[in-house]
């Protein structure tokens, strides 16, 4: 446990947290270029981090991490499995085309653009990593701590507005975190996630519906964060408020309250939780097609592609929670795969719409986010070349535009070859297999009905925009620069790399299924992780 | 001890979520606050409640577990405390910037009607 190497698993939380330390303290915005480089050196050491991580939990091998060398389950620990490793390099693969973009411009906006980035990643990885349920509250608080001053970076009306919203829902829903927590605790005297799931199977009857309203009240602070129905209205507009880098790295926000409701189900109600195995499924399913129907929706009747993108970011991560629901009540690991899949496919084009929306909405009134904001350092200054991007200019800009919208909306609307096809068609055919599903045949059929109409939805959404900006405009075409552009063609790349290499993917999400709905026993290593202190 | 403090804690919450449903900015923050305390009251007690029992225990030799509170939820609580005192200073800032911004303190930005 004391080579390097171990020490790997606290590495994605200790780089973005040096990171955005020491541009803290680098200060001022004369060193706006050290500060981005740093950034973007972080992000780029995250990614490789990710990888080596991901590399490892495809091997099999267990990662756990004792903070401060204490025993489990009484220390706090790191846990790393397919799972985390996978969010953890989504994380590091949304960042940098964020990076990059908020370079060529948004940056400029405001002094702490950058180090409050690194804190949202470093954030977002704890919660991926962590394996104790306080220590989860926690990172949640850091990285919303950082999302709500990402959010107003810019400033200006609108962002306030969406602002004190998003921060007053956000602030209510940690108070349930809590709750939700304390009740947990309460009943079974412990926090640590495999501990809980060993414990769950022998608690009394009186007990058991306690842990069950602390399970509620956990749940209904992920349901936020994840923005399922009906509790999604502030989403949307928070998302179109933002600043476009900003809102792609929003686009995985939702995905931490996917995941952790994800984590903690399957940990604490799986098959071997005994009387309690299967609680709230119904309600994830329901919610999550209710999300879906609200999403598509909130697609159709959307006037900016900013708000197109938050109601497909709702889509996804409706689709994300109905599969959790069929996975927990039964469904079998073939449907958990196919939504991990599509869960992954649909974050990265969410992300490449919300890229697109700086260069197309700059000069399209019908699109436009929101009135450019004023630069930093002159508050009379309202012109907009504020905001203008450094840089080469985009040589054939409308063209590039053009193949990276109809990228992105291919993957969301779910049509073949794009990665959003499979993970679709892998759940679909997963669900026509489902055998042992304990909810009612009509709302699988629900749910298959609701995913082919949220990708029409989505298409019809995504074509009239385009329509709109790229063949009926009347005014000249979008000017783009090589620094917004690039990183939405990166994340394409990526989402083409992903269809390439659509069967090793599928396989690591069908692993990370088997997993994940296997949990009980991976529990018992990590209670057993040794200490270092033990160690010859 | 506990009716009083089951009591406390349910006025608190009540309180707290009436505010947090009222137009003003500066009611909903007060709501929010009082719903804090409420919440933190709450984890407090979710260790069991005793009298003048230490939270720490003595190195070494045999210790009776009764005889102590449970320190969990009290290092809990401390940093409830504190993240919320930190997100609702934050939430302030926010406030302030939106009453420059609009002129008004209601929470949409614009009063209902004139």
């Amino acid at each position: 446990m004391t080579s390097a190497a171990d020490h790997l698993l606290v590495a994605p939380i200790l780089i973005p947290f040096f990171a955005g330390a020491l541009m803290l303290l680098l200060g001022g915005d004369r060193r706006r270029g050290t500060r981005t480089a740093l950034g973007l050196a972080s992000a780029l050491a995250l990614l490789a981090v990710a990888v080596a991580l991901l590399g490892r939990a495809a091997r099999g091998e267990p990662g756990t991490y004792l903070l401060g060398d204490w025993p489990a389950p009484f220390g706090i620990l790191l846990v790393h499995d397919r799972l985390s490793a996978a969010m953890l390099a989504l994380v590091a693969v949304l960042a940098i085309p964020a990076l990059i973009q908020a370079a060529a411009g948004w940056q400029r906006q405001g002094q702490f653009f950058q180090p409050l980035f690194q804190f949202l990643l470093m954030g977002l990885n704890g919660a991926f990593l962590t394996g104790d349920l306080f220590n989860l509250f926690v990172f949640f608080e850091v990285l919303l701590a950082a999302s709500y001053g990402l959010l107003l970076h810019g400033s200006g009306l609108p962002r306030v507005r969406a602002g004190l919203r998003y921060i007053a829902v956000n602030l209510t829903a940690s108070l349930m975190f809590l709750i939700g927590i304390s009740l947990v605790y309460g009943v079974t005297g412990t926090l640590n996630m495999a501990h809980l799931s060993r414990l769950v199977p022998g608690l009394a009857e009186a007990d058991r519906l306690l842990l069950h309203l602390g399970a509620a009240f956990l749940a209904l602070a992920f349901l936020v964060k994840a923005g399922a129905w009906p509790l999604s209205f502030w989403l949307p507009a928070a998302y179109a408020a933002a600043a476009p880098p900003v809102a792609a790295m929003f686009a995985i926000l939702t995905k931490v309250g996917v995941y952790a409701v994800l984590r903690l189900s399957t940990l604490l109600f799986g098959t071997g939780a005994g009387a309690s195995a299967g609680f709230g499924s119904e309600v994830l399913a329901m919610g999550g097609l209710a999300t879906i129907g609200m999403g598509a929706l909130g697609v159709l009747g959307s006037r900016t592609l900013a708000h197109m993108a938050g109601n497909l970011v709702l889509v996804s991560s409706g689709t994300s929670l109905a599969v959790t629901g069929f996975a927990l009540a039964g469904a079998g690991g073939g449907v958990l795969a196919g939504g991990l899949h599509y869960l992954v496919a649909s974050t990265l084009a969410c992300s490449a719409l919300f890229l697109l929306v700086g260069p197309l909405g700059r000069d399209q009134d019908g699109v436009a986010v929101a009135p450019l904001p004023t630069s930093d350092d002159d508050p009379t200054d309202t012109e907009d070349e504020a905001a203008e991007p450094q840089g080469p200019p985009m040589p054939g800009a409308l063209a590039a535009l053009g193949l990276c919208f109809a990228g992105s909306a291919l993957v969301l609307a779910g049509l073949p070859p794009l990665p959003g096809f499979l993970g679709k068609l892998a759940i679909l055919s997963a669900l026509l297999d489902a055998e042992g599903l304990r909810l009612p045949p009509s709302l699988a059929w629900a749910f298959m009905i609701l995913l082919l109409l949220s990708g029409l939805a989505a298409l019809i959404g995504l074509m009239r925009v385009g329509i709109r900006v790229f063949w009926t405009s009347e005014e000249p075409p979008p000017r783009a620069w090589l620094l917004e552009v690039g990183p939405v063609a990166g994340l394409l790349a990526v989402l083409v790399l992903l269809t390439m290499g659509a069967e090793p993917v599928q396989r690591h999400m069908q692993a990370t299924a088997a997993a994940l709905l296997a949990m009980p026993q991976q529990t018992e290593e990590i209670l057993l992780a040794p200490r270092a202190e033990d160690q010859p | 001890m506990e009716a009083v403090l089951s009591a406390a804690i349910g006025l608190l919450a009540a309180s707290g979520v009436w505010l947090l449903l009222r137009p003003r900015s500066f009611q909903v923050i007060v709501g929010l606050c009082l719903l804090s305390y409420a919440v933190n009251l709450f984890i407090f007690s979710m260790g069991g409640l005793s009298v003048g029992a230490p939270a720490i225990m003595p190195r070494g030799g045999f210790v009776n577990p009764d005889a102590y509170a449970d320190p969990v939820p009290q290092a809990l609580v401390l940093t409830a405390i504190v993240i919320g005192f930190a997100t609702t200073a934050l939430f302030l800032v926010v406030m302030i910037a939106s009453r420059g911004l609009t002129g008004t303190d209601h929470v949409d930005g614009r009063e209902r009607s004139p």
